[in-house]
């Protein structure tokens, strides 16, 4: 099963080689991982998308608490949570399906932010499922090229992993 | 009071109360071995290779409880103490290893002796530290030895770059009394209602087991669990790490378990119906085979560390919590709990392991003409009436120690067991040597072993560190030739070594006592010679039955109920007993 892993370590170097190193020394499979510092500059946010059975899916949870920078985890699967994912994609447009190219993005409420005389390039975020819909919708335009950050999210209500 | 960086390491150290430090020295720690050597509180013991600086210092911990201290010089220094700081690792032992960095502004040039230790060491430390600031060094020093000793113990390198440590660069030295980490708060009391659920657990057991390991050594929690199992009357089994943490000699103890544990104890755990798991890990050469692990058994699981917990086995009440603690509460728990002890059921389990025990797993040929490993360890015993300090090396004479020399205090049987690294054993006597001067120290090893830091001979002799090697010589790497006889149909693939030195004169050249034993009946005269020596250190060649084997055995891929043992006399097959 898919989990999204959200974590707060200390920002400090090294910390991310100290979660990729955790991935990659005990086999784990990591499918986006993407991190930036928080409001607090002492600490970054990690995103972390992972699949595994529930018995590797603890095992991560317990061996990334092991790592000394880790502040604090949650498993994003475990709660109602919003996800969402930016992805840039560029598409090659012939005379006849610019405008088609550009409904469809709308109805994807994607915004087209680069254009030439014979390409788009689209902006859209949402969850991963979603940014699937659209690259399979959009897959029988020539797709020049596209980019997408991993997925990233928070826990609905008020609650914070910092407090 | 304003020091440089090099003078901050060196009084972090005495502040933290730490006598003795074991390194190597070289470009990028000069300046500190300079502040070291205008000093006289914190004793620095040269090695001569810094694979053996961690190993001493590691045996140090390993026999004090307190941390070891390392020192090494960047890039080669460095990577010569990796294999020591991974054996620390895997047996969680609590070290700090300070290594020279090369100085920050060429730090990822490829300058002479760079390598980027904190990246090598990343896998194999509890963790790691990049000094960036010479006034970070002493809150960095604090934080290792707090992360180093605390929770589930481990090593923590702090990589200093050489020009932090700079004489004339002077900064304001404070050392923080205590640390707190927000990320780093291990855990302590056990959860209570877990507790409650253990006490119902162990006291509806009708073939109870008591399985402890390295963490109760660790945690210092031998007295609780001598007063646990003796409350409860139940069979004690233990792994490698655990051995002393209760008394080899009670007649509660059912030996070792795992891959060479006793027949009783691997046949104790197939058949248990509650298992209670005390500061140990279900490592693989404890469990063989996960699929026929413990089938019958509800598993009780203490460890202060939750990624132990459910790691390869499954278990029903998990108490994440410092395992001395956490045996009090299960103490507390069981004298307020209303249900007793099934007494005659217990009685029946007593009886069954006794069956067990009638099978001598551990005997072997005491009429042989060939000097038999285990007469010698069994005489090694006798010699030091138990109370040694034996460390070893790894392989068939590390598990002849481990089942024949019988520990009844904690923190005597210093071995590497995780990483299971030959040469660890006479760098390992030596730190525990200087440890505890007055007391007995030998070293058991092999010729293949022995040879890995060989050159420690020349330490042992500069510091004056009286210990015994124990030299069982079969002229083959013991384990793989057993291996390779049990399972490649004999053919012994480099697992024979030709032209071995003559120990003796490799002894005396290095200034000890060199001697050799090749008759049975020299064997105890020579180790009553070699112990009455107090202040030399003396090495007992001694040439053992070459195709002697470890038994019992579980082979890989098998299960606790499928041990093999050795061969009868006069019967051409393994005993059946399963």
């Amino acid at each position: 099963m898919r989990h999204i892993i959200s974590i707060l370590i200390e920002n400090e170097s090294g910390a991310l080689s100290r979660v990729a190193g955790l991935f990659s020394a005990r086999g784990y499979n990591i499918e986006s991982l993407t991190v930036a510092p928080t409001d607090d500059v002492t600490l970054s946010r990690m995103t972390l998308v992972t699949r595994g059975s529930d018995e590797v899916i603890e095992q991560i949870v317990k061996q990334l608490n092991k790592l000394i920078d880790v502040v604090k985890l949650t498993d994003l699967a475990d709660v109602v949570h919003v996800e969402r994912e930016l992805m840039l994609i560029k598409v090659q447009t012939e005379p006849s399906s610019r405008a088609e190219i550009k409904r469809m993005a709308d109805i994807f409420r994607g915004k087209v932010i680069d254009v030439t005389s014979n390409s788009y390039m689209i902006e859209m975020t949402g969850s991963s499922e979603k940014l699937d819909a659209f690259v399979a919708a959009i897959s029988t335009h020539n797709i020049i090229e596209i980019i997408r950050t991993g997925a990233t999210g928070l826990p609905r209500g008020t609650g914070s992993l910092i407090s | 009071m304003e020091l440089s960086g090099g003078q901050i390491v060196v009084q972090c150290l005495k502040d933290e109360g730490v006598e003795l430090i074991f390194g190597y020295p070289g470009g990028a720690v000069l300046h500190l071995y300079d502040a070291i050597f205008q000093q006289d509180d914190v004793q620095h013991i040269l090695v001569r290779h810094e694979q053996a600086a961690t190993h001493a210092a590691d045996a140090y911990a390993r026999s004090t409880g307190k941390p070891g201290v390392v020192l090494v010089t960047s890039g080669p220094g460095a990577t010569n103490a990796v294999t020591g700081i991974a054996t620390a690792y895997m047996d969680s032992i609590p070290l700090v290893v300070i290594s020279g960095q090369v100085p920050s502004a060429v730090i990822g040039s490829d300058a002479f002796q760079e390598v980027d230790m904190v990246g090598i060491t990343r896998p194999c430390v509890k963790h790691n530290f990049l000094v960036n600031n010479v006034a970070d060094i002493a809150e960095t020093m604090k934080k290792a030895f707090h992360v180093a000793t605390t929770g589930r113990p481990g090593p923590v390198v702090v990589d200093i770059p050489k020009d932090l440590t700079d004489p004339n660069i002077k900064v304001p030295y404070v050392y923080p009394e205590s640390v707190s980490m927000r990320s780093y708060k291990p855990p302590r009391e056990g959860d209570q209602r877990q507790v409650q659920k253990a006490v119902d657990l162990l006291l509806s057991a009708k073939r109870p087991m008591i399985y402890s390991g390295g963490g109760v050594v660790l945690g210092e929690a031998s007295d609780e669990l001598r007063t646990f199992s003796r409350l409860l009357g139940y069979p004690v089994t233990s792994t490698l790490m655990g051995l002393g943490a209760f008394p080899a000699t009670d007649a509660q103890f059912i030996g070792m378990l795992g891959m060479h544990g006793t027949y009783e104890s691997n046949m104790g755990m197939h058949e248990s119906d509650v298992i209670i798991a005390i500061g140990a890990r279900f490592d693989d050469r404890v469990t063989g085979k996960l699929t026929e692990f413990c089938p019958y058994a509800k598993i009780i699981h203490i460890d202060i560390d939750p990624a132990s917990i459910a790691k390869t086995v499954k278990v029903d009440v998990p108490i994440v919590g410092e395992v001395g603690i956490v045996l009090k509460q299960l103490i507390a728990e069981i004298n307020v709990n209303g249900s007793r002890i099934d007494t005659e059921a217990l009685a029946a389990w007593w009886d069954r392991i006794k069956e067990w025990q009638s099978v001598n797993c551990l005997e072997y040929d005491r009429e042989s003409a060939l000097i038999k490993p285990q007469y010698v360890v069994e005489q090694l015993y006798k010699v030091t009436a138990g109370n040694a300090f034996i460390t070893s090396d790894v392989g068939q004479h590390q598990m002849y120690a481990a089942q024949f020399y019988h520990f009844d205090e904690p923190r005597r049987w210093i071995n590497s067991g995780g990483l299971g690294t030959m040469g660890f054993g006479l760098p390992a006597a030596i730190g525990v040597k200087l440890a505890h001067p007055d007391a007995d120290v030998a070293c058991i090893t092999g010729e293949a072993s022995i040879q890995m830091c060989i050159q420690e001979l020349s330490t042992a002799q500069q510091y004056q560190t009286p210990v015994k090697i124990i030299n069982l010589n079969n002229r083959y790497m013991g384990m793989v030739r057993q291996w390779q006889e049990f399972s490649y149909e004999g053919r012994y693939s480099h697992s024979y070594l030709e032209a071995l030195p003559d120990f003796v004169k490799l002894a005396e050249a290095y200034g000890h006592v060199g001697m050799q034993i090749d008759k049975p009946e020299d064997v105890t005269p020579a180790l009553e010679e070699a112990f009455a020596m107090k202040d030399r250190t003396v090495f007992l060649d001694i040439i053992t039955d070459q195709k002697e084997n470890v038994y019992p055995m579980i082979e890989a891929g098998k299960g606790h109920h499928d041990m093999r043992l050795r061969v009868a006399p006069g019967t051409p097959i393994d005993r059946e007993l399963a």
